[in-house]
């Protein structure tokens, strides 16, 4: 039961700045989720809610998909997407004509812009020292803007208790030196977790490999420190566009527009009170 | 247009995928009637506050009593909305543990710590009598803190994944600022004989003239991302409030500082007005959120574009 963010020290190191955590000592720490080779098992999200005492929150079928799940959430940290689908021309392993199934394990992104961290107004939401985004449970006070902040959807709150929750990537785990407890169940290794550096490596391999196996649609998400979130933490390896996933194709961290939208803020304050003086000012004809 | 050689599509799709047609982002937990009436009732507090200290110097006393009173109850009945709203209100002081320039709820919450009692502090003096210098400070406090808490709101809805909002980031604080001025200006109206709330009258006519330009603007530059401010529930919110705005614009004209039931009328469809705009905006924010195409499709054409400019770049 304590093994949610809540039982942390509130105060950890900060750790290194926003831009590349892990600068120092230890290195940033990520997962590399590869679908091709998911089996849409579950025992990710299984694990995720037994280690994590993260409590039940909804046994309904969605009538979809072998999906009922839905999303991720509050209390649903790791989520595997199931997509039927027909098979590409040159498929991986079925014949053309024939359908085949995408199956993907979503999480938390641990962005490197992290737009829930940037909003939070507690500082709840804190940078770990392995690189990763953290709700601290004993300062959260359920403000609730982290939720429309993200822009995969991942962080909600609870109603039951009110705050705020979301993947922890395992910081408990990772503090004693042991991997999160999807990565640890994960039987393909689908989910993998590492070092972010390597991860990144051993993914382009991945792709390459793919690739010239015939997969040509393979792709890889959120592994450009290039792209709009300064790269995740939590990257993927995709067979199609991420929208088919339920991901976002290009997702932007909305504090990148944040500069712009303060001056704005601040013009039409000026234009506020200096309309309020001229109107009193101003003598009647 | 597919072609030989492996090319990508120069064109976006006209079909756009989703996940069993589920959001991608999730949509803001705040509730009616708590936040999209903040909104309100911060713009009327925040625009009152001016209205009072500029009316003040004017030598319009008794407008500014009025406005000074309404400030601080638009604000009072602010706070409980804002607290009721959280998830554990009873750590609302985890508010004001840190200072965060890249929250605007936290720079918000710093905001209304010291304009609040600054509008409170002007209303006991007005009110009372007591204490004129005290009462003139403070109300001068929070004639300078009351425009940034009537545009910060517009920094707020804005900083998120929301399309309707996040897109909507020029006009925004412009809508907010003009929408708090039209409903101040509405309560000075509604509370003075013209003959002694002319500023309110001016002020209420040049915020609701923003308020609907700044509208129309944001309609206009957003394309199909504004579709929630035209549609459905939102939709017809918006178009309410326009109307509303319009006639009440029209009516304070028309009053021309006599006619105290026509002014009246004009004040109270203003202010009816303004609060009318705020839900929509809150409610088209939220049936943004609840349909991926809004945020799916956008994305999907700005990586065309990159992709087809890297093209003609490469060629």
């Amino acid at each position: 039961m304590s093994a949610a963010p809540g039982s942390l020290p509130p105060s950890q190191p900060a750790g290194p700045g926003d831009r590349d955590p892990g600068g120092s000592a230890q290195p940033r720490m990520g997962f590399f989720t590869d679908t091709s080779v998911c089996i849409g098992c579950k025992a990710c999200e299984v694990a995720c809610k037994e280690w994590n005492a993260v409590p039940e929150d909804g046994l309904l079928l969605t009538g979809m998909s072998y999906d009922n799940t839905g999303g991720l959430g509050a209390s649903t940290w790791r989520h595997v997407a199931f997509i039927e689908q027909p098979a590409p021309a040159a498929g991986s392993g079925t014949g053309a004509g024939s359908l085949r199934w995408l199956m993907s394990s979503d999480v938390c992104k641990h962005c490197t812009e992290a737009a829930c961290l940037d909003v939070c107004p507690t500082g709840a939401l804190m940078r770990t020292e392995f690189g990763t985004v953290v709700v601290q449970d004993d300062v959260c006070n359920g403000c609730g803007y982290c939720v429309p902040a993200c822009p995969f959807g991942v962080i909600d709150r609870r109603e039951d208790d009110g705050g705020a929750h979301k993947c922890t990537l395992c910081y408990d785990r990772l503090g004693d030196g042991m991997m999160p407890a999807c990565a640890k169940a994960c039987p393909t290794q689908s989910i993998q977790f590492g070092p972010l550096d390597e991860l990144r490596e051993r993914a382009q391999g991945r792709v390459t490999q793919l690739r010239e196996a015939g997969t040509a649609e393979a792709r890889l998400y959120g592994q450009d420190p290039g792209d709009g979130i300064g790269g995740a933490g939590a990257f993927f390896l995709l067979l199609d566009q991420p929208e088919v996933y339920g991901l976002p194709p290009d997702p932007v961290v909305t504090t990148r527009d944040l500069p712009r939208m303060w001056r704005h803020a601040g013009i039409a304050a000026a234009a506020l009170a200096g309309a309020a003086m001229a109107t009193a000012r101003w003598r009647r004809p | 247009m597919s072609r030989r050689g492996g090319e990508k599509q120069m064109v976006p799709d006209a079909t756009f995928t989703s996940y069993y047609g589920r959001p991608v982002i999730k949509q803001p937990v705040w509730r009616t009637p708590d936040v999209p009436g903040y909104l309100f009732l911060g713009g009327l507090a925040g625009a009152s506050s001016v209205l009072a200290a500029c009316s003040q110097q004017a030598g319009y006393g008794e407008l500014a009593r009025a406005a000074r009173v309404g400030a601080a109850g638009a604000i009072s009945l602010s706070a409980v909305a804002l607290v009721h709203d959280l998830g554990r209100p009873a750590r609302f002081l985890n508010m004001l543990r840190v200072f965060k320039p890249t929250s605007p709820m936290s720079v918000g919450s710093w905001l209304l710590a010291a304009y609040g009692p600054a509008a409170g502090a002007a209303a006991a003096a007005a009110v009372t009598g007591r204490a004129p210098r005290a009462g003139t400070a403070a109300a001068t406090a929070a004639a300078v803190l009351g425009p940034c808490i009537a545009t910060y709101t517009a920094a707020l809805l804005c900083d998120t994944a929301v399309p309707a909002w996040h897109e909507a980031h020029r006009e925004m604080p412009y809508l907010f600022a003009g929408s708090a001025a039209a409903a101040a200006g509405g309560l000075g109206m509604l509370a003075v004989p013209p003959a002694r709330a002319v500023p309110a009258a001016r002020l209420a006519v040049a915020g609701a003239a923003a308020e609907l330009t700044a509208g129309q603007l944001l309609k206009r530059r957003l394309g199909p991302v504004a579709e929630p401010y035209r549609a459905g529930r939102p939709g017809t919110l918006l178009r309410t409030g326009e109307i509303l705005t319009a006639c009440g614009l029209t009516a304070a004209l028309a009053a021309r500082g006599r006619h105290r039931a026509v002014a009246a009328t004009a004040g109270a469809m203003l202010m009816t007005a303004s609060a009318v705009t705020r839900f929509a905006v809150f409610e088209a924010g939220q049936a943004s959120a609840r349909d991926p195409e809004y945020t799916v499709r956008p994305q999907r054409e700005r990586i065309d574009r990159r992709e087809s400019a890297r093209r003609e770049a490469g060629a």
